[in-house]
């Protein structure tokens, strides 16, 4: 509390930043200015920064000479020795070098692994599609079948001259963005039924839905994880059975519903009562009512934090490593068991994050400006 | 007929309560038998799938030859646990072995919550501020925490520290504190009954200063003249306890940590699996909070600000006593989901071998085979753990709540 209090004298919390007055017109005045404003306002603003500004270049020098001057960015064939020498002073970016294919595309037969790459380009195009608000119309919907049946297709192949590869040659970003879209793209309608049941005026169907979405947000996605993996198998009579990627894509389905109930749930409430009972003067049926006045209405208010709610998922994907299946995170932790590469994971876990960070930062950058777009047509 | 009497009776009331009830028509045209039929047959389809599974289930537990039931709680679990709270041995039972992990589960949430809240404050109070320098070192260090996922996270910092030297070269920066890949070790000292006493006066001297420092406010209401709380407090949390460790004389032997082979003996470590998941949820936790309380400070109006410095009241007083009560409310709802977040993401304990409740059900249910049981019982601590937070940070939001005239 007092360190807070600290820093707010010192810094001045600044609600709403306020106006900056016309500097001088000269270049380096108007500089100066600056720095005079923002960095060495007061004196414990001016200690603050000098002590930032030297821990900053520090990091930043040992950051450079680790990943950069020191690091070793190719050895040849699997001999580590070079990367094993240059350990604790050096980053050793050959590992991401010597298996980059292996994380993207885990154990996929080799010649065939444009197939993957292929599927990961489609599904990047989708949400760039997704994304743009011209496209937010019903065909949407059709590009998305198509597209998810044109991914089936290339990763198991078997049909159009394309040889058949099982699920459990399937790794890497692939099954990352399969497991994240597919729990998204069924998770949504889900979601969306839930909170209509939930905001329903039958009792019984709203008593499972609270309890659906309740008591699967009241658990750890890992324990749904680990149920999927080996619960399933004892729910489904003898004979059949189906692996270990579906099992855990339905348990990111049920996860993903649960949470998108809540959200959707959201805008509901917030629409105004007027909107509903209007539809029903007109006469208009439930579905009717619902599919053309409530839902457009209500989803378009809750867009920024239903996009924020794909990021989460999209990390979440990563939770099956636990149980085992070949995600990209799986596919990182998995390409240095080797002993020859063993001791270099902290390399192989920032190119992973690199990837991550790239999906989540575009999807979180794309919320924001979308909120702020938003906000400046609707005004509520 | 009875409906008939009904509404001749009812009218006034009738107007009162809206439209009176219709008699059901068996039709489809009907809302209420069509609501009815909806129900029947939702339930019903649910009830079937249950049914269905639970056949299946009960078909291939027989198969297998799995027992049903809790009785394996009692059974040997015989399983090793590293860092257990409680005195744990592999010869105890399952039972024993699951509060044990629940123990270690309770123990990083809470610590995990407490830090993260401290951390995540400090940072969203810095993204605010006016030096430049800081307020974008604090949102680069939000955005690239919320945009990596945890597991990778807790893998890397797992991997960090592992990269210690190992024990015999341990680091050494203080007297009597080693740090290596084995985990942190610290001095600790003996424990005697009249430090337990002192620990005790301790609480209680903190409750009274509590209750001192409001009676203090509330004659400040009155007569306008502040008064000082510090040495009171002194007083009652540090001269009291102190007096009665010197009253009861109680010695300050201290165990320093000793190297025994490859390791050090003694059982004050904290291990690296605790540390690293500590760590990783702190500062992921952290991040979110950030904002959380960075859009608490926002949503508090500009005049409030203004009209504290306009009563002369400090920078420090008005975020204190002004902005942030008013933005607690604000902050304390979405506050609660991250907490409640925060112990959920402590499963992931598993990926990197900390025994905590899910990893622990999770050997029993491989030993054991009994999947159901072991599920059932990390569904049910979670539901418990996540019930009582709610609840207690509902009744904190009930009690911050604006009180409207």
């Amino acid at each position: 509390m007092n360190d807070t209090a600290k820093i707010a004298i010192g810094t001045a919390v600044a609600g709403v930043p306020e106006a900056m007055p016309r500097g001088p017109s000269s270049g380096t005045g108007r500089i100066f200015k600056w720095m005079r404003q923002n960095l060495f306002s007061s004196w414990l603003s001016a200690a603050i920064t000098l002590l930032l500004a030297f821990l900053i270049a520090r990091a930043l020098f040992a950051l450079v000479q680790w990943g950069l001057i020191n690091a070793i960015w190719s050895v040849p064939d699997g001999q580590t020795q070079a990367c094993r020498a240059a350990r604790g002073v050096g980053a050793c970016w050959a590992v991401v070098t010597e298996k980059h294919r292996f994380i993207l595309f885990g154990t996929y037969p080799f010649e065939e692994q444009w197939r993957p790459a292929l599927a990961i380009l489609i599904f990047i195009a989708l949400y760039a599609v997704s994304a743009m608000r011209r496209f937010w119309r019903k065909e949407l919907f059709v590009i998305w079948l198509g597209a998810l049946a044109v991914i089936g297709v290339l990763m198991w192949g078997g049909v159009f001259g394309l040889s058949f590869v099982p699920q459990e040659r399937w790794g890497g970003l692939a099954v990352t963005l399969i497991l994240a879209t597919f729990g998204l793209a069924f998770g949504f309608p889900l979601g969306i039924l839930v909170a209509l049941g939930r905001r329903s005026q039958l009792p019984a169907i709203k008593t499972l839905c609270v309890v659906y979405v309740e008591l699967i947000r009241g658990v750890p996605l890992v324990s749904l994880l680990f149920m999927a993996s080996v619960m399933f198998p004892l729910f489904l009579p003898d004979g059949i059975n189906i692996d270990k990627l579906l099992r855990a894509q339905i348990a990111i389905i049920l996860f993903a519903g649960a949470y998108l109930a809540e959200v959707v749930r959201g805008g509901l409430q917030a629409l105004p009562k007027g909107q509903s009972e209007g539809a029903d003067a007109l006469g208009l049926s439930y579905w009717q009512k619902t599919g053309l006045i409530v839902l457009p209405q209500a989803l378009r208010l809750v867009i920024p934090p239903l996009v924020n709610t794909f990021i989460g998922f999209f990390k979440d994907t990563s939770l099956v490593l636990i149980i085992g299946i070949f995600d990209l995170l799986t596919a990182a932790k998995t390409a240095i068991i080797e002993p020859a590469w063993q001791g270099f994971s902290l390399e192989v876990y920032i190119a992973a994050g690199v990837i991550y960070f790239a999906f989540c930062f575009a999807m979180s950058r794309y919320s924001q400006r979308l909120e702020a777009d938003l906000n400046r047509s609707v005004r509520r | 007929m009875s409906d008939v009497a009904r509404s001749d009776g009812a009218d006034s009331s009738a107007a009162r309560r809206g439209p009176p009830k219709r008699p059901l028509r068996l039709s489809w045209s009907d809302e209420r038998f069509r609501g009815i039929v909806w129900q029947v047959v939702v339930v019903g389809l649910v009830l079937a799938v249950i049914a269905w599974l639970w056949r299946n289930t009960v078909h291939n537990l027989d198969t297998r030859n799995i027992a049903t039931g809790f009785g394996f709680l009692w059974g040997q679990a015989g399983m090793p646990i590293a860092d257990a709270l409680i005195p744990y041995r592999p010869g105890d039972t399952y039972l024993r072995a699951l509060l044990a992990g629940l123990l270690n589960t309770l123990r990083v949430a809470l610590i995990g919550i407490l830090l993260a809240t401290i951390l995540g404050t400090l940072i969203g109070i810095a993204r605010l501020s006016k030096n430049w320098l800081l307020a974008k070192l604090a949102a680069i260090y939000v955005e690239t925490l919320r945009d990596l996922p945890l597991l990778l996270q807790l893998l890397s910092w797992y991997v960090a520290l592992q990269g210690l030297p190992a024990a015999r070269q341990a680091l050494n920066p203080v007297t009597g504190v080693y740090l290596s890949n084995r985990g942190l070790v610290v001095p600790t000292l003996v424990w005697q009954g009249a430090h337990g006493w002192a620990l005790l006066v301790c609480a209680l001297g903190i409750v009274a200063t509590w209750y001192y420092h409001k009676a203090a406010l509330a004659r400040q209401m009155r007569d306008g003249q502040p008064r000082r709380v510090w040495p009171v407090a002194l007083l009652l949390i540090i001269g009291l306890p102190l007096a009665i460790v010197a009253l009861l004389g109680a010695s300050w032997s201290i165990n320093w940590p000793e190297l025994r082979g490859f390791n050090f003996a003694g059982d004050s470590v904290l291990s690296p699996e605790y540390v690293a998941l500590l760590l990783a949820l702190t500062t992921y936790t952290a991040a979110f909070i950030a904002e959380i309380v960075r859009a608490g400070i926002l949503s508090v109006s500009q005049g409030q600000w203004e009209a504290s410095s306009a009563l002369g009241l400090r920078r420090g007083l008005a975020l204190r006593r002004v902005v942030l009560p008013q933005a607690l409310r604000v902050i304390i709802p979405p506050m609660t989901s991250q907490y409640l977040n925060l112990t959920k993401n402590s499963s992931l304990a598993v990926a990197i071998g900390y025994q905590d409740i899910v990893s622990i059900a999770n050997t029993t249910l491989n030993q054991t085979g009994q999947a159901i049981e072991g599920i059932a019982l990390i569904m049910a601590v979670f539901l418990v753990v996540s019930l009582s937070i709610s609840f207690a940070m509902n009744w904190y939001n009930a009690r911050i709540a604006l009180v409207e005239r």
